[in-house]
């Protein structure tokens, strides 16, 4: 039923409209500039004004993906005939590569193993602190835990000083353990700063469930286990969705550990993507197509959650 | 089936005691019904039943074993709750099976859909199987919550009080249906509630609980007839029982300047607590007592009148007919053996 609005309310449902598109321009102009320069040729990059009209190329992405030498003379006839669609988009755009006898003219950067392992350690990270963070929370909410509050505050308080001051230390103790450079040092790093981060939001979802639910379970012939994983885990899918998300993000985005914990095998994207910019002229096209690729599994895995989320994101406000 | 015994239950937390020595017993095919305020220890009672608390003292034996150290999946029983006990992620038959699915039944699905379409059948809610359970009203929701209970044919059925969430006339058919069932499975109930009403309607048993400790248990007839005490006096009954301080002389009661007969006389004068039920209270002139008319409801078949004696309040059940007017002084009177006394220390039944 449409419901009677008075003259106030259109006004100020109009008001309201304004400022969310505003909003969303002011909060979206960045991530459009990304997204259409890393589809802009090299030249169009850095134009002032920018461009906005122009004919998309994925040269910046076949750039990103390749390492190349650079030389004088231009490439021959038969060398661009013979390579394939992506090299042809490189010698269009002007780079002239040198052959290289035993790996050919072109090889592959190292983006993509970058890109694999910011995969492979957030995802693994996240799953570790939420299944963690979930069990940890189901503990809290119901039994008595002898000090409780001190128990939480002290997992809260692993959050209380940026990570970088315990950095150093951490460098160190890595090196000594032979954890640097490696996944798992990655993972043991992002799990244990998420921890907290699941424990605690977890414990305001399973707090909102009815334990009557549980009991009824329990009463009915189930084991404290399969409770859990029948009724309680169902009804936390929202909050572990949300919590999911933002440890995601936290994992997905770290910069200073990853920088500094890592080198070779186990560099994710975030600090690769400025190791570029540091190599003769920054290609900013280039540079943009890997911070665009570097945004969408966040936007995917948000996107893919989004049901979840529109009521999780409401901490723990489930329906009753 | 079988019976249930708690012996000597002691339950803290933290600091404060919920129940406190507390033993109870409810025979095979009984339905017995715990009466008692919010905080008197109620639902502790019957989580310590199914096993969800564990008794700081004591030992429960349902049937012929002590299932003190059981699990609540190792007791066979069921409980029926005020709400919440349904999945909202599951249709009626996906709650209905629920019950019959841990590994441990190992039941097959013929036998399965066998029980649940019993069960079904006896609540009348064939029809909602296959509906979501957020689209039930909450009568339905009950309903099916006590299906839930009877497909496993469980020795024992805990009931926290299942009817309190319902409106007044869905609680009254379902009160009724509820007793029904009660009959038709000859099982053992243990049902608890703090609404008198039910109590008295549905209980082969009463028990009277009050801040952990029981204290009395009978059929509702002498819960109503012979409480043991002043505060049982006033648990049940609409309105509570009329208790007036007096005085006890030989074969006379004295209340204030005015003399009412009883027909247990006491060899010495003392100071007593009479307890009289409304019903027993008589408006006649020439009674011997006089009272000013508060206030009248008219409930259709009675009135229910609520008298001042000086600083007393007292309520009185008279038939519809009785002309009265508000502010009219009446003369009343009681029905001598149907007084009650009460020590006014303690409160107990000075007959018992």
């Amino acid at each position: 039923m449409a419901e009677v609005k008075t003259k106030g309310e259109v006004v100020l449902n109009r008001v309201a409209i304004v400022a969310v598109v505003v909003a969303l321009i002011v909060m979206l102009t960045p991530i459009y500039w990304i997204a259409s320069t890393a589809f802009k040729p090299r030249s169009l990059a850095t134009t002032v004004p920018p461009t906005v009209m122009f004919e998309p190329t994925l040269t910046p992405f076949a750039k990103l993906f390749t390492k190349r030498s650079q030389l004088r003379q231009p490439v021959e006839e038969d060398v661009y005939e013979a390579a394939p669609w992506w090299e042809k988009l490189i010698y269009d755009d002007g780079e002239q590569v040198v052959k290289n006898r035993k790996t050919g003219a072109i090889t592959s950067s190292g983006y993509w193993d970058r890109y694999k392992n910011s995969l492979i350690v957030s995802i693994i990270s996240t799953f570790l602190a939420v299944s963690m963070g979930t069990l940890t929370a189901y503990g809290f909410s119901r039994f008595k835990v002898k000090g409780e509050q001190d128990w939480l505050f002290f997992i809260l308080s692993t959050r209380m000083l940026p990570p970088v001051v315990v950095a150093i230390p951490m460098f160190l103790m890595y090196r000594t353990v032979g954890l640097h450079d490696t996944h798992l040092g990655l993972i043991i790093l992002y799990t244990a700063f998420n921890l907290s981060f699941a424990v605690w939001i977890m414990k305001g979802f399973v707090d909102e469930i009815p334990r009557e639910y549980e009991e009824a379970a329990l009463v009915d012939g189930y084991t404290r286990l399969q409770a859990f994983w029948k009724i309680v885990l169902p009804e936390a899918l929202t909050g572990i969705a949300a919590t999911a998300v933002f440890c995601f993000i936290i994992a997905w985005n770290e910069y200073a550990f990853a920088l500094m914990m890592t080198s070779r095998n186990a560099q994710t994207a975030p600090p690769y993507i400025p190791s570029q910019v540091g190599s003769g002229l920054p290609d900013w096209s280039v540079i943009a197509a890997g911070a665009f690729l570097f945004l969408l599994p966040v936007a995917i895995f948000t996107f893919l959650l989004r049901n979840h989320l529109l009521r999780g994101m409401s901490f723990g406000a489930i329906r009753k | 089936m079988a019976r249930i015994e708690l012996q000597n239950i002691t339950k803290r937390y933290g600091g404060t005691r919920a129940l406190k020595d507390l033993s109870l017993t409810v025979e095979d095919g009984e339905f017995f019904v715990l009466l008692g305020r919010t905080g008197a220890g109620k639902t502790t009672t019957l989580r310590v039943v199914a096993g969800l608390e564990k008794p700081d003292e004591g030992r429960v034996f349902i049937g012929d074993s002590d299932v003190t150290s059981w699990t609540a999946a190792e007791r066979d029983v069921a409980l029926v709750l005020q709400q919440y006990s349904l999945y909202p992620r599951l249709t009626v038959r996906g709650n209905l099976e629920f019950p019959l699915r841990p590994k441990v039944r190992n039941m097959n699905e013929d036998e399965i859909r066998r029980r649940v379409d019993r069960a079904a059948k006896t609540l009348q809610i064939t029809h909602l199987l296959d509906r979501k359970v957020e689209r039930l009203s909450g009568g339905e929701m009950q309903r099916v919550s006590i299906g839930r209970a009877i497909v496993r044919d469980p020795r024992v059925f805990l009931m926290d009080e299942p009817l309190s969430a319902l409106d007044a006339k869905l609680r009254e058919a379902l009160r009724v249906e509820l007793k029904k069932l009660h009959q038709d499975l000859g099982a053992t109930f243990l049902f608890v509630t703090h609404d008198q009403v039910e109590a008295m309607s549905m209980g082969d048993k009463i028990g009277v609980l009050r801040s952990g400790r029981l204290v009395q248990v009978g059929t509702p007839s002498e819960i109503y007839e012979r409480p043991h005490n002043t505060f049982v006096a006033r648990s049940v009954g609409t309105p509570p029982m009329n208790l007036i301080e007096g005085r006890l002389d030989g074969e006379s009661a004295r209340l204030g300047s005015f003399v009412l007969p009883v027909s247990s006389p006491a060899n010495s004068e003392q100071k007593v607590t009479f307890g009289v039920r409304p019903e027993n209270i008589v408006i006649q002139s020439g009674a011997p007592a006089e009272a000013r008319v508060f206030d009248i409801e008219d409930q259709g078949v009675i009135k229910i009148l609520a008298l001042d004696m000086g600083d007393t309040r007292l309520h009185a059940t008279v038939p519809a007919g009785t002309h009265v007017n508000r502010d009219e002084v009446v003369r009343f009177g009681w029905k001598p053996e149907r007084v009650l006394s009460f020590d006014p220390e303690t409160g107990r039944n000075l007959a018992l």
